[in-house]
């Protein structure tokens, strides 16, 4: 198992070296003068552009750039935001919660309701129920998921006035952030003060549910097309007629006997929507205002930001690649099979 | 090789599949034809009928089918010359990734060794950023507009059809058939395109499908962020980029164009499934 791990850990340098180097050559490809492009400045004179010049390096070779951006990365230095001037590690570090609770809580409820549906289309094959978890899932699959979001935004805030229209929490709560979580904060918030911010968790889940629905909607799709089918599959195995034929409730057949076995590749494509789940968080967060880093980024494209956007994209690249990492290893002990190759 | 007949009959078997079809034709019509089938120029402002709503609605008259928008022009004309960019800009993204794709899936088949290695090592590397925050990267640089989302698109959907290709190749290079044709001195170029590629239709058909209706999503995404076709051009998702104003007082400018771009992408995506079905019983993708 460990040397599966550490081959595991090999293939990922040569891929992180690249998504260095393709964010390196992100900022260096955008047409114009490059210290205008790093400083965000429009009119230098001459000295004080040659003076830049210097200072960020740019006169030097190619390689050499290259090379102080990584000794740069690898001491954690991921510069600074043009507008804020604060740096970008602790602009990412405070804004990342709130993407990671929304597309925490999507994917529960993708994994909940697309497992669900999955394992009930399959078991009743051929019935108006698959066909109605079929045709909702290709639907979802083919979802425009920012138009999604306003027809949800149409008839849950607007026309029926359940939920808000954007943003984390009513402004009425005192939340301290303790851990950033907005669920999480609002219940210590709740604890330590009652009479203020009674309700807090429940606004704070109001917030969230619309957005995480939204965000959900594809990896949902995707994750009951994948448990059908693996699901027939398995269901075809001589063992499940075995326990068939021994006599064992359809119920224990299908969730001890199938399922299990099913979950194998419906984990590789859970971990394959992570990536998904950021591209969606791009455009989930702008229609919701929520305040994550799919929307940062977005602003630091549109205000030409490009330290933000340079190595913003560099840790969600990062983030992917470990997760997809994490995937690999869990595949490998949930399948012994895979380990040997 | 393929024989029609069975392919078809095989495909109008499943019936979602054949509303798909029947439904892109439609479109794709409408799309070709647009100057004639759109009862106004997508363009034009008519400066009297601001926000008016659809024929069957109150308020709503015949001369505007489905209603105006916020500057007073036709959404009908809009939808069906939105059509001719988005079939468009799909059609040409999935042939700007389908080539480059083919030639690079082959040469990683074929050449195997360092060369395989780093093709691959290339793909993984675009394959670790999501397709849609790359794809808005790209156009960062580049900059907002019609080719610019195409190169974005078309670079983002590369690795999978590099993938695909290298994988059908791979097994069909242990085939007989190959080795046969190797022997009589068939070179390298004409094993390639000539001798394998052939076998590998199937899947690379299925796939450029499934790529082509996300292409129609992923331009409608870029145009919704203001960073695709831009405004005065009628695209679905750029069309849809101000619609939060409207969410209170003009449905229909918020759900037809959402609408539109939804049934087109289903439509595709029952094609696909149907060709899959039809073509590769034994290929399952999700």
């Amino acid at each position: 198992m460990l040397s599966y791990i550490l081959r595991r850990l090999l293939v990922l340098i040569p891929t992180i070296l690249g998504v260095t180097l393709l964010t390196f050559s992100l900022i260096r490809l955008i047409p114009g003068d490059p210290v205008e492009v790093m400083m965000g400045e429009h009119t230098l004179d001459p000295e004080m552009h040659a003076a830049a010049l210097t200072r960020l390096g740019l006169d030097k070779p190619l390689y050499v750039q290259y090379g102080s951006y990584l000794n740069s990365l690898l001491h954690g230095d991921l510069g600074q935001s043009l507008k804020t001037q604060v740096k970008v590690w602790s602009e990412f570090k405070s804004l990342f919660p709130a993407t990671l609770e929304l597309a925490t809580m999507a994917l529960l409820i993708a994994l909940l309701f697309g497992l669900v549906a999955g394992v009930v289309a399959a078991v009743k094959r051929g019935t108006w129920m698959d066909h109605t978890v079929m045709t909702a899932a290709l639907t979802g699959y083919s979802m425009p998921i920012f138009w999604w979001g306003l027809i949800l935004i149409m008839v849950f805030s607007v026309g029926l006035g359940w939920t808000p229209v954007s943003g984390r929490i009513d402004l009425l709560y005192d939340v301290p952030p303790h851990t950033g979580f907005m669920l999480w904060d609002a219940w210590l918030a709740q604890q330590a003060d009652p009479e203020i911010n009674s309700g807090a968790v429940w606004d704070a889940f109001r917030h969230l549910i619309l957005p995480s629905v939204v965000l959900a909607t594809i990896p949902l799709a995707v994750i009951a097309r994948m448990t059908r089918s693996s699901m027939l599959e398995v269901l075809r195995e001589d063992y499940v007629r075995t326990a068939r034929a021994k006599g064992l409730s359809p119920m224990r057949v299908v969730f001890v006997h199938t399922l299990r076995n099913a979950l194998i590749p419906v984990l590789t494509v859970v971990g394959l929507q992570v990536g998904t789940l950021m591209g969606g968080a791009v455009l989930t967060e702008t229609i919701f205002s929520w305040p994550g880093i799919g929307k940062w980024l977005i602003d630091a494209i549109s205000r030409r930001d490009y330290p933000v956007v340079q190595n913003g994209i560099l840790l969600v690249a990062m983030l992917v690649i470990l997760t997809n990492f994490v995937v690999d290893i869990l595949y490998g002990v949930a399948n012994p099979r895979i380990r040997v190759q | 090789m393929m024989d029609y007949q069975e392919i078809w009959r095989a495909f109008a078997h499943n019936k979602g599949a054949v509303v798909g079809l029947f439904f892109m034709l439609i479109v794709g019509l409408l799309a070709i034809f647009a100057p004639w089938a759109a009862p106004h120029s997508p363009i034009e402002q008519y400066r009297e009928h601001f926000l008016q709503s659809p024929v069957w609605s109150t308020g709503g008259s015949a001369q505007f089918l489905l209603g105006t928008d916020e500057l007073g022009r036709d959404l009908l004309s809009r939808l069906i010359y939105g059509a001719r960019l988005s079939l468009l800009v799909g059609l040409l993204s999935v042939v700007m990734a389908l080539i480059p794709g083919v030639i690079l899936g082959l040469t990683a088949a074929f050449a195997g060794k360092w060369m395989d290695a780093a093709i691959m090592r290339a793909m993984d590397i675009v394959m670790a950023l999501p397709s849609l925050l790359l794809a808005v990267a790209i156009m960062a640089i580049l900059g907002p507009g019609l080719l610019n989302a195409m190169i974005a698109i078309s670079l983002v959907s590369l690795p999978a059809y590099v993938r695909l290709v290298r994988a059908s190749a791979m097994s069909e290079l242990q085939r007989d058939y190959v080795t046969a044709a190797r022997l009589s001195g068939a070179h390298t170029l004409r094993l390639m395109f000539v001798t394998v590629l052939p076998n590998c239709t199937a899947p690379l058909i299925v796939h450029a499908t499934m790529s082509f209706s996300a292409a129609i999503l992923d331009i409608a995404a870029l145009g919704f962020l203001g960073l695709g076709v831009q405004p005065p051009f009628p695209e679905w998702g750029t069309m849809l980029a101000s619609a939060r104003d409207y969410i209170e007082s003009a449905w229909w400018v918020v759900t037809l164009p959402g609408l539109t771009i939804l049934f087109s992408v289903l439509a595709i995506n029952l094609v696909g499934d149907g060709l899959r079905d039809a073509l590769d019983p034994k290929l399952k993708s999700v």
